[in-house]
């Protein structure tokens, strides 16, 4: 144990920060899923030109082109959350997408997809959940027939947030139907554009549509734009969801959250006491905040894990499904200590927030059980983390 | 920066988990727990040849000079070895010398100490949990006055440093006239208290004061929450081994997902407290300034995360689990009484509000 940086990560701190302070005027956030604002788009660029956002991915795909550095980027995280700058962007097709094309994509899908995607000129979305294929994705029904060079693809799709949004989709479809589950699908890229795609948003508890069905009625789609080989789809998209789980369990996104609630309860007052001296409320804010903390050093030791080449185990498996239901219990708490004020939803005067604690708490729900519900991760947790057997097949009939 | 532990720091914990596997057999801990006499004699010779006594005693008295991370971590072995061992006041007594006693005192005791030739009890439960039946010792003309409860490893300590009730500390010699003892057998048969009585007992002060108690609070509540730590490992093994063996339903009860989805819990549960222990073990020696808050988290989490898991790990077991032949019981009965010593969760949570100057 030695959490001292060395001199030349105390540099590259100071390099950070300096970067921060000289640009303060041109911080623009990004707009989540939406498709970024011009600005913001010029902030991504200046980003990416001095490494602090597509840090890894080489120079000719459009990145910084450095060497991975897990320290660097947790000094980046941490100096861009002090200083409250907008980090790059984390859409999917930067976070899920641009991995996967590095890892198993052909070089002329990543010379044509990836430099576009890290500047937000290009938007994704992701094609994986259908009405029958949740937690049993191999079990995705869209298929692709072959027709001359292309595929025509019909099907649904479900959950799949930014499809209004998106010029493009990743998806998984069935491309060989005789064969074994895992093994008849591809990972395939096409434009929303094309003709037979009907986007219908779905709205959700929070009031707002987070999520969209796809309908895909023969989409004409060349086989050229399969991603990692015909069949390999489930292959394929096991290496994105890995991208997935790591981003829904980040500890920075929660100790902010957790800061924020801190201010709360001390700011809100009922009959002139403060939350905070309210003992009940103290007593459940501390609890949370060792769980912050457990999970912060967690984090920690996950990046030793990684730096040393060594397998961080458990300590990584645990992660999703720990930090998803701490972000869920902070907000919680958050609720119960604004009381009435927490379940107002409107705008007005009274309004905490904008309301963000009550759509958290309700969005948080839907991240609790996607990217992997905290059931499958139990599954995973226990038979590849503690060596259980797994469920035994049904026998076919 | 390196969050993970040095690989002598592995072997050194390794190495003890062998020497208790050897001295402090599961059979040896019943035979301890069965005979209030017994004060594991032969238990403690063992850790005295490992050098346990001297962990944190510098090397100049005859220590091994190491930090409260090195002693948490052998806290975690025995834990996981529920090794009736007397460790609170081998650690917390030299602490308390080193802080606060003058030279002629830490010449005087910590050679003894490291050699193991002499035990320490540390009586400071009331000043830091709060007094209970009365208990409190106060002190007048250099004489300690009241008693003082829950004691670890007191019954037989040769050194005794206790609090007053002002949060100011004292050596007694354990011949003291005026020192009584009297048993006080809980739960956790591996670990037996004494209720200590004084009347007018020759005290020598510390000259530390309420700074020292807090430290020594901090390093009680790391070496509490890594015992914990190993014990709940252990629960957790146990559990796991246990569901991938038993059969019920013509197949192993591991296989169906309402059992083996609470060995899933339990361990997304404890794995990350690992980290956590561990840096409020390093906190204590190279960042004191976080070292209070962190200790605090460690004692109250892993408080709860072993309630969690000494219920579910019996559960796992079904019947056997409440047997006393299976013996889990001795792991859930130290994690219930390491949750109590030295203040319960909520207590020491309304202290880690208030450490950081959110309450008053």
């Amino acid at each position: 144990m030695d959490l001292r940086l060395t001199p030349e990560m105390e540099a590259f701190r100071e390099e950070v920060r300096a970067f921060l302070a000289a640009h303060r005027d041109r911080y623009a956030p990004g707009a989540g899923a939406d498709r970024p604002r011009e600005a913001a788009m010029e902030w991504q660029a200046l980003l990416i030109d001095n490494g602090y956002a597509a840090r890894t991915i080489p120079k000719a795909y459009g990145g910084y082109g450095a060497e991975p550095d897990i320290l660097k980027s947790r000094i980046i995280a941490e100096e861009f959350t002090a200083a409250g700058a907008p980090r790059g962007f984390a859409n999917q097709g930067i976070s899920m997408l641009a991995p996967t094309l590095l890892e198993v994509g052909s070089e002329e899908q990543k010379t044509r997809w990836i430099a576009p995607t890290l500047r937000g000129e290009v938007v994704w979305c992701q094609g994986y959940s259908e009405p029958g294929a949740g937690s049993d994705l191999a079990n995705l029904q869209t298929k692709a027939v072959e027709d001359g060079d292309d595929f025509l693809i019909s099907g649904q799709k479900i959950w799949t947030s930014t499809a209004a949004q998106a010029d493009m989709i990743f998806c998984l479809v069935r491309t060989e139907p005789q064969a074994p589950k895992h093994d008849g699908i591809s990972y395939i890229l096409f434009p929303m554009s094309t003709p037979g795609i009907e986007v219908r948003p779905l709205k959700t508890m929070t009031g707002s549509a987070e999520f969209n069905e796809v309908f895909f009625t023969d989409v004409r789609v060349p086989q050229s734009a399969v991603v990692g080989g015909r069949g390999r789809g489930w292959f394929v998209a096991n290496a994105t969801l890995k991208h997935e789980r790591g981003m829904l369990g980040d500890p920075n996104a929660t100790e902010a959250r957790f800061a924020a609630l801190i201010d709360l309860m001390k700011s809100e007052t009922v009959d002139g006491q403060r939350l905070i001296d309210n003992p009940v409320m103290a007593d459940r804010l501390m609890a949370l905040q060792a769980r912050v903390m457990t999970m912060k050093f967690n984090g920690l030791r996950t990046i030793t894990a990684s730096l040393t080449g060594e397998s961080p185990g458990l300590a990584g498996m645990v992660v999703k499904l720990q930090g998803c239901e701490l972000n869920h219990q902070i907000a919680a708490l958050a609720i119960d200590a604004l009381g009435e004020l927490g379940v107002l939803y409107e705008d007005g005067p009274h309004l905490r927030a904008k309301g963000n604690w009550q759509r958290n708490y309700m969005f948080d729900l839907g991240l609790i059980i996607g990217g992997g519900t905290a059931q499958i991760q139990k599954n995973i947790i226990s038979e590849r983390g503690l060596g259980m057997p797994r469920e035994p097949k049904l026998a076919v009939a | 920066m390196d969050f993970s532990l040095t690989d002598d720091q592995r072997m050194m914990q390794e190495s003890l988990s062998r020497t208790l596997a050897e001295a402090s057999s599961l059979d040896r801990v019943r035979a301890f727990a069965g005979d209030p006499a017994d004060r594991g004699a032969d238990i403690w010779a063992a850790l005295v040849d490992f050098g346990l006594p001297g962990i944190v005693i510098p090397e100049e008295y005859g220590g091994l000079g190491l930090t409260l991370l090195d002693a948490a971590l052998m806290a975690e072995a025995l834990g996981r070895a529920v090794a009736p061992v007397p460790f609170l006041g081998a650690v917390l007594a030299p602490l308390a010398l080193r802080l606060a006693g003058s030279s002629e005192q830490q010449a005087r005791w910590l050679p003894k100490l490291a050699s193991g030739e002499v035990t320490a009890a540390v009586a400071i439960s009331e000043a830091v949990a709060g007094a209970r039946d009365g208990a409190g010792v106060t002190a007048s003309g250099g004489k300690l006055t009241g008693k003082a409860l829950f004691v670890p490893g007191g019954l037989g300590a040769d050194l005794l440093i206790v609090a007053d009730t002002g949060g100011a500390m004292y050596l007694v010699d354990g011949r003291a006239s005026g020192l009584g003892r009297e048993i006080m057998t809980g739960i956790d048969l591996t670990r037996r208290m004494a209720e200590l009585t004084f009347d007018g007992v020759a005290a020598e002060p510390l000259t530390g004061g309420q700074g020292v108690l807090a430290r020594l609070r901090d390093a009680g509540w790391v070496l509490l929450a890594a015992d914990t730590l190993g014990a709940c490992d252990v629960m957790i093994e146990k559990a796991v081994a246990y569901a991938k063996e038993r059969k019920q339903f013509g197949r192993v009860i591991g296989s169906f997902q309402a059992v083996k989805h609470l060995c899933a819990e339990m361990a997304a549960e404890l794995e990350p407290c690992r980290s956590l222990v561990w840096y409020a073990g390093y906190a204590f020696d190279a960042a004191p300034e976080e070292s209070a808050l962190t200790a605090a988290h460690a004692k109250a989490h892993l408080s709860e995360v072993s309630r969690f898991i000494a219920r579910t790990s019996t559960e796992v077991h079904g019947g056997m689990g409440i047997t006393d032949l299976l013996g889990l019981h001795f792991w859930f009965k130290r994690v219930g009484l390491s949750r109590q010593l030295l203040g319960g969760p909520e207590r020491v949570r309304a202290l880690a509000a208030q450490m950081q100057g959110l309450t008053a």
